[in-house]
Formats: C-alpha cells, sequence, structure tokens
C-alpha cells in the first residue's frame, strides 16, 4: 500500500472509507453520548459513500471503465441526503429524551426493560 | 521512473517542479490523512465539543476526495448539506444538551479494549478485500473532462445522458425521476416529523430537569421592580 506517484486507484479510496467505517462503528459502539453515536453513524455513511463515489468515478477506473459510472455519484447524492434526514429525526429523539430525563447517556435509556 | 525523484535529482526551475509534482496523489494523501485523523480523532476523545469539531474536518476532507475523484457536484454537495446542514444540527445539539457533566461521558476501559478488537478486525478485513483485486489497484487515467453537473442533472430528471459502460450499451437505464421524487417527498415528510416530535410541549408534569433547577435556591428578587418602569415612564412623560 505504498502511495507513488501517479498509482492512486480505487483500492486507495477503498482503504479510506474502510478506516472511516471502522472508526464509525467504534463510535457507535462506544461512546455513552447520543451525539457521539449520531457522530459514528454520519462516520459510517461516508466511508460507505467514499466506496460508492471510487467505483463510480470515471477517473479512477483502470482502462476506461467504471464498474457503476453515474450510479455511484447518483447513489452518494441519495445517501447524504437521507443522511441529512436521519440526523434531523434523530437529532429530535435526542432532544426529547433530554427533555424527560435530563440527559443523554444512552446507558439510562433502559426505560424499556422489563 | 518517478517524477518526484527525477524533479529532484535534475536542476529544475520552479516551473518544471510545479509540473513534475503528482499533485492528485500529493493532494489524495493529504485529504486521506486529515480524513482518517479526524475520524480517528472522533473515535478516541470523550468530549462531544471536540468530537464535533474533528467530525467537521474528516467530513470536509472527504469532500476533497470526492472533488478528486472527480465527483465536483457530490462533494459540493457534500460540504453544503453536510458540513453546513447536518453538522451544524448536530452542533445545536450538542449547545442545546451541553451540561456539565454530560460534555465529557467517559467510556470504560474495557468497552474500550474490545471494540478496539473488534475493530482492528473488521479493518482487517475489509483492507484485505479493498487490496486482494488486482483491477482495483490499477492507476486511473490522467484524463481530463470538463467538469459538468449536466449527466447528473439530466440523470436527476429522468434523461440519461452520460456515455454508457462499455459493458452494457446494449441494457436500456434508466433515470432516476423516480427516486428523485421518493426521496424528496420523504425528506419533507422527515422534516415534519422532527419538527413535531421536537417541539415544546405542555406538560402536566414537571420534568426532571425543571425540578433539579428548582432545587437550586431561587435569586433574590428585586426591590420593587414591577413598579419601577412605571413611574419611569411617567416621568419620561412628564418632561
Amino acid at each position: 500500500m505504498l502511495i507513488a506517484a501517479g498509482t492512486i486507484g480505487v483500492a486507495h479510496y477503498l482503504v479510506v472509507g474502510a478506516i472511516m467505517f471502522t472508526t464509525g462503528v467504534v463510535c457507535m459502539a462506544t461512546k455513552r453520548n447520543a451525539l457521539g453515536v449520531l457522530m459514528g453513524i454520519e462516520l459510517v455513511l461516508n466511508g460507505a459513500n467514499i466506496n460508492f463515489v471510487a467505483f463510480g468515478s470515471t477517473y479512477l477506473a483502470g482502462e476506461g471503465r467504471s464498474p457503476l459510472g453515474l450510479d455511484g455519484e447518483v447513489t452518494a447524492l441519495f445517501v447524504i441526503l437521507l443522511a441529512a434526514a436521519e440526523a434531523a429525526v434523530a437529532l429530535a429523539i435526542t432532544l426529547n429524551f433530554y427533555n424527560n430525563h435530563g440527559t443523554v447517556d444512552v446507558d439510562r435509556a433502559d426505560d424499556l426493560h422489563g | 521512473m518517478n517524477p518526484l525523484t527525477t524533479c529532484l535529482v535534475g536542476v529544475s526551475p520552479p516551473a518544471a517542479f510545479l509540473a513534475a509534482v503528482d499533485w492528485h496523489g500529493m493532494l489524495f494523501l493529504l485529504f486521506a490523512l486529515i480524513a482518517c485523523g479526524g475520524a480517528v480523532m472522533v473515535a478516541l476523545t470523550d468530549n462531544v465539543v471536540r468530537m464535533a469539531l474533528h467530525l467537521v474536518l474528516s467530513l470536509a476532507a472527504t469532500a476533497g476526495l470526492f472533488f478528486l475523484a472527480g465527483a465536483e457536484f457530490v462533494g459540493s454537495m457534500q460540504l453544503m448539506i453536510y458540513v453546513g446542514g447536518t453538522l451544524v444540527l448536530l452542533v445545536f445539539g450538542v449547545m442545546l444538551t451541553a451540561q456539565t457533566k454530560l460534555v465529557a461521558l467517559r467510556t470504560p476501559a474495557a468497552d474500550r479494549v474490545v471494540a478496539g478488537i473488534l475493530a482492528a478486525a473488521l479493518l482487517a478485513v475489509l483492507v484485505q478485500s479493498a487490496v486482494s483485486i488486482e483491477s482495483w489497484r490499477r492507476p486511473g487515467r490522467a484524463e481530463t473532462q470538463p467538469p459538468t453537473a449536466t449527466p447528473i442533472g439530466m440523470a436527476l430528471v429522468g434523461v440519461r445522458v452520460d456515455s454508457p459502460p462499455e459493458t452494457a450499451e446494449s441494457r436500456p437505464r434508466s433515470g432516476y425521476l423516480l427516486p428523485f421524487e421518493i426521496v424528496s417527498v420523504h425528506l419533507l415528510v422527515v422534516l415534519v416529523g422532527a419538527a413535531y416530535l421536537a417541539r415544546a410541549k405542555r406538560r402536566k408534569t414537571p420534568r426532571p430537569i425543571d425540578i433539579l433547577a428548582s432545587a437550586d435556591p431561587p435569586p433574590p428578587p428585586p426591590a420593587a421592580s414591577a413598579d419601577r418602569p412605571a413611574t419611569s415612564i411617567l416621568v419620561g412623560s412628564d418632561t
């Protein structure tokens, strides 16, 4: 995985996307603040977006043929839009939880356990 | 031969140096380092304000990666919607819930260790699968097309004007008019629902925050503050 001159391919973007995906999963699993969990979700979606754009890019395709073409970019756009919608709803739920319980600690959200 | 090394070996004027440097590779390295470093810092720090800052850095560098991959429209949308919209929303959430004891909630060390081990395993699998396919490691061609949003804009209204991939020229390709409509209605419904969820409610029972706040000693009432504005208005109207 050396980065020499003129050798940026799809695999480099996939590695960056893999790192962002993994750190997002770690955020979602370990953060106790509900907003930290939200930020982990944003990181996961961005890691997936990097993969979509890399596979759809005509610049990065080896012999001028990208596997996805325009589909990759449009899918990335839809993912960005759905991430915005998800962030709005999740933030509303978090604020509601904060209003009702006085905390954003997700470990305290155990009202439903028997 | 590596253009950077040829440039360093030979005596080179600045223009030749600028032309010989592989700017795509260097900018990719810069943006990738900022994106990955910001993501790792988001995972490592416990302070939610610093997490938001590092997330801004990481997502902005991701937009730079999109620009480098030739997806200019997606990169600008990433900057406008993600960095300009979603993250501002998140920062507002941080500010609205920023009590001193909630800003830095500590994660237990045992959880960190388990998560680190699992993350290393997941990262190993993902990186292995990313670099194992030979055609993905081939460098891209240095072709320059004028950046335009015409194919993506026409595809969103249902007309495909981009050149088809060579493997599938015979298949008819659809546009994205229906997904575009579905996503726009979905966004509208979601924003209405979010406004409904986060609205200020009238309550019969006091909230725990109000109980906590009322436990504090109330500030001393200002002496005779009720009639002082009226007298000042009277004095002002007289003079």
